[in-house]
């Protein structure tokens, strides 16, 4: 029974688990003393709420689910990419694309909102192949043509905005209000919105979590995975057993982008939210990278990293008035830093198990 | 004082799950190399960390020079004068020879170097001790055998008295093999002492005085290399008798199989064309070698008929059909089959495990998936199917990670794999390099087994012994060129060895002929 509890505990998933928790720990107490520097009076309460608000209402899961359904998205964007070797680190760009093809289809084409999702993951598909292509074809290093696509999206976005006058509210920088433009374009709700008495539920988190167990079926049942999983540990070798190593480079990169593309669609045609022309890159996408690494990269993981960042924005949101925003930000951020220490602990839990099973091993053989 | 410069007494190291190093006795005399001979696996270079302090051993203790001694780091081995040259290179690549001998014991006056002097001492010693180098190339610009000699002259400048050599002939040529032997007597002239760690016998026979076998874990003796012979050591180290002389039957070749002709691959790291207009062919039931010191285009030309790299001219067919301009999955499907040299950058994804592994050439049939899923029951039934077929061994058998597995059973693995695929053209390069004999034995025997079944195999090599036992005919390599072409009973090693250093060249009979049959076609 012993060693069965410890076979149990040793095995890979259980390791990263492992690890998963004890680095969201550390993010916490790392927290708490930031939050005993900036308010030391305050900083019990203010812990108390990062952990709770989220859970304290009804109305507030339903804000969790909200945000954690794109976040979802752009986090299985990284995560896909990152296991055909590729980082993606223009999520946000792709994301801000997704949300301008999935709005320019709701307010001025006056698609349903299923259309106009199609149109958000084609957006950032878009907006991912070039990156692909630059790398497959030319060997330019992805993560330089998706940064400077970063950019060039949330501008040429801003700019496309602000000269269709459809889209945007009137004598305003954000968009028109989608409900009154095109109630069709609404993200349905099911009858959510009175069960947690809140507006922000809808059905996308459904979505997110379908398209999480699509990816992972792609990545570990199929061919199309298996190929993708080996050019990502090993090109030459992929090379070597007659893969299509820049087909797969591109397709990786279009279906990265087009899972980024889909959250900014998710997001913004909830009915709640409205994009506003700034000029800073969209922090959605950049969020996905620690939902990534939290979860490894493994799809199923992620549906929980994306919930449970989202939870802890939510519960800093609840911090205010005792605490000003920027700290929160801070705060946030030092814990969802900390968390993708996840990998690093892994291999320090492992050496910990491995060290005491030869302690053991020699109690054994003496 | 004491005989010996080194005693290890009644070594024990246990790694988890693992005796690496169970009761070994060592002894070094002074002025004598000293051979470790052993299979991968048998714990040498287990034993030498421990002598380097590079691990702490479980039981037992360290003499030199009769005193017990407590060696905690490298820093310990170094101040008891003990030096070593890793497998794997110990350089910096883009500092010159003379900082990388000077490096970590730089001679300075407050701070500042003084190269002046170094290069004195450098000069004097690469002298004495006939190690040619040249102070002021750069590492990533002079020949493996020059950076062998730039370890030995690290070793040398920190007056180290103890030099541990681990398997230094692996990346050498066969000349520079000799140049080593020589060095090797040089140094114990002067009265240093060598532990030199291998498992090719031939060098113990040449060079060592006495040797010591390991074999999992266990020492199994130590003898006077004068003594024994090269079967006496190769039972000692695997535990069986191994059959040195590979035993191979006359076969008359069939069809042709594979015809290259004027074959031209340009080089990724210089202008000039890797392989210059090369035409051979290679037929069902022969095996053809192609000899070459590394570098001299085989490489290159394997790529090319595979597929992995593009030929700027040249025609190649596969049995009749024109292959030239194939795809790698096209050719790998008409029947060829590849054993790469380098199985980790090309021969396997370390991060799947061995079932993935064993289907990288296949997992698109229909056999192993359906509608774009993978049949993992299937995949796995294959797989254990190979695992039993080849002897593949594994701590989880087929759900191993390959990354864990020995060097040995991972080419057995892509042998399993490549073979099974039941191809009309074997190729496989340096399939034996950095195994041990018993491993090599088996590889030998897969091969021909191969040609027996009437398969046309091409095999790359720089093994002398590897290139004479198992081909039917030799083609050498130098530059890119085919410079000569024997059966092995036609020509002596030393013979192939000049061909191969580039030294003796011949007009090909064979390539006059099938042009001249070709005119008249």
């Amino acid at each position: 029974m012993k060693n069965k509890i410890r076979t149990f505990l040793t095995s890979q998933g259980m390791i990263s688990f492992i690890a998963s928790v004890a680095s969201i720990a550390i993010g916490l107490i790392f927290g708490y003393i930031l939050l005993v520097c900036f308010n030391s009076g305050q900083a019990f309460n203010g812990l108390g709420k990062i952990l709770f608000a989220g859970a304290s209402s009804a109305e507030k899961f339903s804000k969790v689910l909200y945000q954690a359904a794109p976040l979802m998205l752009t986090g299985l964007s990284v995560g896909f990419a990152f296991r055909t070797g590729l980082f993606n680190i223009g999520a946000s760009g792709q994301y801000t694309m997704g949300t301008f093809f999935a709005l320019y289809a709701g307010l001025v084409l006056k698609c349903p909102w299923w259309a106009a999702l199609l149109a958000a993951m084609l957006g950032g598909a878009i907006w991912g192949a070039v990156p692909g292509f630059c790398k497959a074809l030319f060997n330019v290093n992805e993560v330089i043509t998706s940064i400077m696509f970063n950019w060039i999206g949330m501008f040429l976005v801003n700019l496309l905005m602000a000269n269709i006058p459809a889209m945007l509210a009137p004598n305003a920088d954000r968009t028109a209000n989608l409900a009154a433009a095109n109630k069709s374009g609404i993200i349905p709700k099911w009858g959510l919105d009175t069960l947690f008495g809140s507006d922000y539920i809808n059905i996308s988190i459904f979505i997110t979590i379908l398209v999480a167990l699509i990816i992972y079926l792609i990545l570990n049942k199929t061919t199309f995975g298996y190929e993708l999983k080996a050019c990502g540990f090993n090109r030459n070798a992929s090379i070597y057993a007659g893969i299509n190593a820049k087909r797969n480079i591109v397709l990786s990169m279009v279906i990265a982008g087009a899972l980024s593309g889909l959250g900014g669609g998710i997001y913004y045609l909830s009915g709640t939210a409205q994009y506003t022309i700034v000029k800073s890159l969209l922090a959605m996408g950049f969020n996905g990278i620690p939902v990534a690494l939290l979860a490894t990269s493994n799809p199923i993981g992620i549906i929980f990293s994306s919930i449970f960042v989202s939870y802890i924005q939510v519960g800093g949101e609840a911090m205010q008035p005792e605490f000003a925003k920027e700290i929160i930000d801070i705060i946030i951020s030092v814990i969802i830093y900390l968390s993708a220490f996840a990998l690093l602990l892994k291999g320090v839990i492992r050496k910990i198990l491995s060290m005491r099973k030869a302690k053991q091993g020699e109690g054994v053989s003496q | 004082m004491s005989d010996y410069i080194v005693e290890m007494l009644n070594i024990t190291k246990i790694f988890p799950g693992i005796k690496a190093n169970d009761d070994i006795t060592l002894q070094l005399k002074k002025g004598e190399v000293h051979a470790l001979l052993g299979e991968n696996g048998a714990g040498k270079s287990t034993l030498m960390s421990v002598l380097f302090g590079l691990y702490q051993p479980d039981g037992g203790s360290i003499r030199i020079n009769g005193e017990d001694v407590k060696i905690n780091n490298p820093n310990d081995a170094n101040a008891l004068n003990i030096g070593m040259v890793h497998q794997h290179f110990m350089l910096v690549e883009v500092f010159s020879v003379l900082d990388n001998i000077i490096l970590g014991v730089e001679p300075n006056s407050a701070g500042v170097l003084k190269r002046a002097e170094a290069r004195t001492k450098i000069v004097e010693l690469s002298k004495k001790y006939g190690l040619s180098i040249e102070p002021d190339a750069l590492i990533e610009d002079v020949s493996v055998g020059m950076q062998q000699r730039v370890e030995i002259l690290k070793m040398l400048y920190r007056d180290n008295e103890i030099l541990i050599f681990d398997e230094p002939t692996a990346v050498l040529t066969p000349q520079e093999i000799k140049e080593l032997m020589q060095i090797m007597k040089g140094l114990t002239a002067e009265g240093k002492s060598i532990l030199f760690i291998t498992h090719k016998l031939n060098e113990i026979m040449e060079v060592a005085d006495r040797c010591t076998v390991l074999r999992k874990g266990k020492c199994i003796g130590t003898v006077n290399v004068a003594d024994t012979t090269v079967e006496e050591l190769s039972r000692m180290m695997v535990g069986r008798d191994v059959q040195l002389v590979i035993d191979k039957k006359e076969m008359a070749p069939g069809k042709t199989v594979l015809k290259a002709e004027h074959i031209t691959v340009p080089s990724r790291l210089h202008k000039n064309n890797a392989v210059k207009d090369i035409t051979f062919d290679v037929r069902a039931g022969e095996i053809v070698c192609l000899a070459g010191i590394e570098g001299n285009g085989q490489s290159e030309l394997i790529y090319a008929m595979t597929g992995i790299e593009k030929m700027s001219r040249g025609k190649l067919t596969l049995n009749g059909t024109d292959i030239s301009k194939a795809s790698i999955r096209s050719r790998s499907k008409s029947g060829i089959s590849h054993i790469p040299e380098d199985r980790h950058k090309y021969g396997l994804i370390l991060d799947y495990s061995l079932a993935d592994n064993l289907v990288l050439q296949r997992y698109w049939e229909p056999e192993f998936q359906n509608r774009g899923f993978i049949r993992k029951a299937k995949v796995r039934k294959y797989a254990e199917k190979l695992i039993g077929q080849y002897d593949v061994r594994s701590g989880q058998g087929a759900d191993t990670m390959v990354r864990s597995m020995s060097g040995g059973n991972q080419q057995k693995a892509i042998i399993a794999r490549e073979i099974d695929k039941d191809p009309e053209l074997l190729i496989a390069i340096q399939p034996t390099r950095g195994l041990d004999i018993g491993a090599i034995e088996y590889i030998h025997s897969q091969l021909i087994a191969q040609r027996d079944s009437g398969k046309a195999v091409l095999l790359v090599s720089l093994e002398l012994d590897e290139v004479m036992n198992v081909s039917d005919r030799i083609l050498v390599m130098y530059e890119g060129e085919i410079v000569g072409e024997f059966k092995p009973s036609e020509i002596a090693v030393e013979q192939l060895g000049l061909y191969m250093a580039g030294a003796k060249r011949d007009a090909r009979k064979g390539l006059s002929d099938n042009e001249g049959g070709e005119g008249n076609t």
